[in-house]
């Protein structure tokens, strides 16, 4: 009987947050039903598949104690470098006049162009962070100023519109009709980070780092190294996302993206990713963006007023870390 | 009429989450007395002790000061009640200092009403009368992170001090301290007890026990064994009662399993720092156990930690093998075959919340990875192989390794580096904090290794290991190497002499300021 009791509340301090939400997306079901309609859920779906992209790059940072501020500001710079691109021929606006009419390759060349270069500033975070020792937070709050300026200066904070069907093809098309692209990709990411984190030393050695650096040093752990390549797949993975988010939106602006490090941030840790360091897993990651995701869109179909919403999200972000704190704190 | 006791702990017992940590335990402490706690690793006298301080709960039993029941609810409170604890792992703030550590929580107050400030004259004034009284010389406005451990120690004991406390409680104090320090921590219990306070002394040092202690209780597997007067028992009945059954000897059979092949030249060594190691020169022949003893400060650890890559170094050439070698790093040290158990278990050694497995495989993994990819049914081999022969005492090898011992932990950090298979083992401290029966298993371990034609360094303080382990001792002293004796020569005085060459007083200031590499 007793046992029975304190499992029960193991349970609940382990899976509080998603127990509650749970029950919220029933009751919200019941309230009103289109929520639980086939076009909902595949809304909540496609959105929930870029930002996990976004929440995979991010947590490979929060897993070696680190973080990454920037990861919102170079997911606009993204959606707006593959947008300025991407424009139809015939487009009245167009960010590059001249910009000649490639074939469908080009949308490829895009996404390499963007990925490439958000990948210089993962590099930059990553060396900062390295070998000059700054600390993660301030070394990404810094380079989310940057980023910001940098996609300022390009766009000229005009916002950019008439994507080529093929750049918008991306998110909105299915394979066979039916699975989305956006579904697939995120998928494929999802299985790509499972793999990484727990087959190649390059995981072993992030979680080493997490759970004491200086052993891992000791131990000879390429400590730099490795988180240079941390903070520069998470460019790359913020990259695919903003690419991804551009072609979903069918269009972009200097402000897309703003403040999605810390959702994605929020999500890591509903899903158990440790602010302490060396935990983490990327199904965590999935549950928490999916948690996250659903949350909001319970508030909206349930009618909460848009700035009440930003209320409920930051009470359960704190509530998501002080259960999660729970899970660590020694035993008395 | 029953002799009245300063404390009383009766029938008691506490369980973690699967595990029993101490069952119905006695402990009576006389006035004026000191008490000597003694036991494995993993006996629980932490534990008991944390239960009497406030930071864990009690499930069962009692607690008597001077005959009267008292619950202890927190560490604030057991203060309150007269009990004092300096920590096995000091607790300081480095960037503070050292007046303000000793009077953390408990800060002299100027009163204007309802506002409080901090009296820092006051508090200085008092920490400096303090420190006097441990014979402790310090400007009580010195950041305590420019302390030694050592000195951070005695700081910690001043503090007990300072709190007047009727029953403080030693936890491992002297792991860390010279001989002189420890000198000066019995000069001030000598003290303490003829002023009526009582002390709870836990060590492994049997010598200690003998020169300090008046009674004697032995726990062993959170169980209650006994209580003797120190006079009554025989240290052989002391390790018995401990372990449980009849040890015989303390080291593993000695044999020279020494070739004339040289393993590792060190040449002409040189610290970038000049108050550390500097001109250091040895040889390391295959098959030998090379023994560094000196004193706390005597850099040997740094010069260990400049071989293996740790530290940097302005001159010196470190030969392997007969080939030159350039070791900037940790990595680099490995991939020359050297291997490193550090001195700080905790600190640079285990990694706390991930599990024995990966500890274990953690600097071997590119030895079992191919295109990238880890093969994990070779680790697991590897691991479950290492886990049965160092005979590791851990339910799966999923288990988290802070929650085994430190006997088991220290196996599993050798276990890492055997799964490396390095031809130099360093093995810095490699039985600190660690029970009898692991101790002479990692002795066991150690010849093991020289009898497959490795070779080991072993840097020790504890001078019966240093001489019952080594093949030859490397002496060293304020940063210098001071002598060398072979095993057949070698005595502690011997030894001894060697390691004061210098005056280390005069250094003692001084070697606290040295940086670790950033």
């Amino acid at each position: 009987m007793t046992a029975k009791k304190i499992n029960m509340k193991d349970f609940l301090i382990n899976n509080g947050i998603i127990v509650v939400l749970i029950l919220l997306a029933i009751f919200t079901a019941i309230k009103q039903p289109s929520f639980g309609s086939f076009d909902n859920l595949k809304n909540i779906a496609l959105n929930v598949a870029p930002r996990f992209i976004i929440a995979c790059g991010i947590s490979g940072c929060l897993i070696t104690r680190g973080t990454d501020l920037s990861a919102g500001r170079i997911v606009g710079l993204s959606a707006c470098l593959a947008g300025t691109l991407l424009q139809k021929p015939g487009y009245s606006g167009k960010f590059f006049p001249n910009l000649p009419d490639f074939g469908i390759w080009w949308v490829f060349v895009v996404l390499l162009i963007c990925i490439g270069v958000c990948a210089i500033f993962g590099l930059i975070n990553g060396l900062v962070i390295s070998y000059l020792k700054v600390p993660a937070f301030i070394g990404t709050l810094g380079m989310q100023l940057i980023v910001y300026g940098a996609c300022l200066v390009y766009t000229n904070a005009t916002p950019i519109g008439g994507y080529r069907p093929a750049y918008t093809v991306v998110a909105k098309g299915r394979l066979f009709g039916v699975i989305p692209y956006l579904f697939l990709i995120a998928l494929a990411i999802g299985l790509i980070i499972w793999f990484v984190y727990n087959k190649t030393p390059h995981g072993k050695y992030m979680y080493a780092i997490g759970g004491n650096e200086q052993a891992a040093e000791v131990s000879g752990v390429n400590t730099n190294k490795t988180k240079i390549i941390i903070y520069v797949t998470a460019a790359v993975l913020y990259a695919l996302g903003g690419f991804l988010v551009g072609a979903k939106s069918g269009g972009s602006s200097v402000n897309m993206g703003m403040g999605w490090e810390l959702e994605a941030i929020a999500a890591c840790t509903i899903g158990g990713v440790s602010v302490n360091g060396g935990i983490g897993k990327v199904s965590g990651v999935l549950i928490g963006v999916l948690v996250f995701e659903i949350l909001k869109t319970c508030l909206q179909y349930l009618g909460v007023d848009t700035n009440y919403q930003y209320i409920a999200q930051g009470i359960v972000i704190v509530v998501a870390i002080a259960l999660d704190i729970r899970k660590y704190i020694a035993k008395k | 009429m029953a002799e009245q006791y300063r404390l009383e702990m009766v029938g008691v017992s506490k369980s973690f989450p699967g595990v029993k940590a101490l069952d119905k335990i006695n402990l009576k402490v006389r006035p004026g007395t000191v008490h000597a706690l003694m036991g494995e690793n993993g006996a629980g006298k932490s534990t008991l002790m944390k239960c009497l301080f406030g930071i864990y709960n009690m499930d069962e039993g009692d607690v008597f000061i001077d005959g009267n029941k008292v619950d202890i609810a927190n560490p604030d409170d057991a203060l309150n009640k007269g009990l004092a604890m300096v920590h096995q792992e000091l607790q300081p703030v480095p960037a503070r200092s050292i007046a303000e550590n000793m009077y953390l929580g408990r800060y002299p107050l100027i009163k204007f009403g309802p506002l409080k400030i901090v009296d820092h004259k006051v508090m200085n004034a008092e920490a400096e009368k303090w420190l006097k009284d441990v014979k402790m010389e310090f400007n009580p406005k010195a950041k305590l992170g420019t302390l030694s451990i050592g000195q951070m120690q005695s700081v910690e004991i001043a503090k007990a001090v300072s709190q007047n406390a009727k029953i403080v409680i030693l936890d491992e104090p002297t792991s860390s301290l010279t001989d002189n320090e420890v000198e000066a921590l019995f000069r001030i219990i000598r003290d303490l007890k003829s002023r009526g306070v009582s002390m709870i002394y836990i060590s492994h040092k049997m010598a200690e026990i003998r020169q300090i202690a008046d009674d004697i209780t032995i726990m062993r597997d959170g169980t209650y064994v006994g209580s003797w007067q120190v006079k009554d028992i025989t240290d052989e009945n002391i390790v018995k009662q401990m372990v449980g059954r009849e040890l015989g000897n303390v080291y593993p059979p000695k044999d020279d399993y020494r070739t004339d092949e040289v393993l590792l030249k060190v040449n002409q060594l040189c610290s970038i720092h000049e108050r550390s190691f500097q001109d250091c020169s040895f040889e390391l022949r295959r098959g030998e156990i090379l023994g560094f003893g000196g004193l706390v400060g005597a850099q040997r650890t740094e010069l260990m930690e400049a071989i293996f890559g740790m530290r940097n170094i302005v001159s010196g050439e470190i030969e392997i093998l007969g080939k030159r070698v350039n070791i900037k790093h940790p990595q680099d040290a490995i991939y020359n075959s050297v291997g490193m158990i550090t001195e700080d278990r905790r600190g640079n050694g285990i990694f706390g919340c991930l599990s024995i497995a990966d500890n274990t495989a953690i600097s071997s993994y590119r030895n079992y990875t191919k295109t990238m990819v880890i093969n994990s049914k070779k680790v697991d081999e590897v691991v479950k192989d290492s886990i049965s022969r160092l005979s590791i005492k851990t339910p799966s090898d999923k288990t988290q390794i802070q929650s085994l011992s430190g006997g088991n932990q220290q196996k599993v950090i050798i276990a890492r580096w055997l799964a490396n298979n390095p031809d130099v083992l360093i093995m810095d401290e490699p039985t600190r904090g660690i029970d009898v029966g692991a101790k002479f298993e990692i002795y066991q371990i150690m010849v093991d290794l020289v009898k497959q034609g490795k070779s080991i360094i072993m840097i020790s303080s504890e001078m019966p290991e240093l001489i019952g382990m080594s093949n030859r001792i490397i002496v060293m002293c304020s940063g210098r190497i001071t002598g060398e004796v072979e095993n057949e020569e070698a005595t502690q005085e011997k030894i001894m002499e060697f390691a004061t060459k210098f005056d280390i007083n005069d250094k003692i200031g001084e070697s606290s300021k040295q940086e670790v590499k950033s």
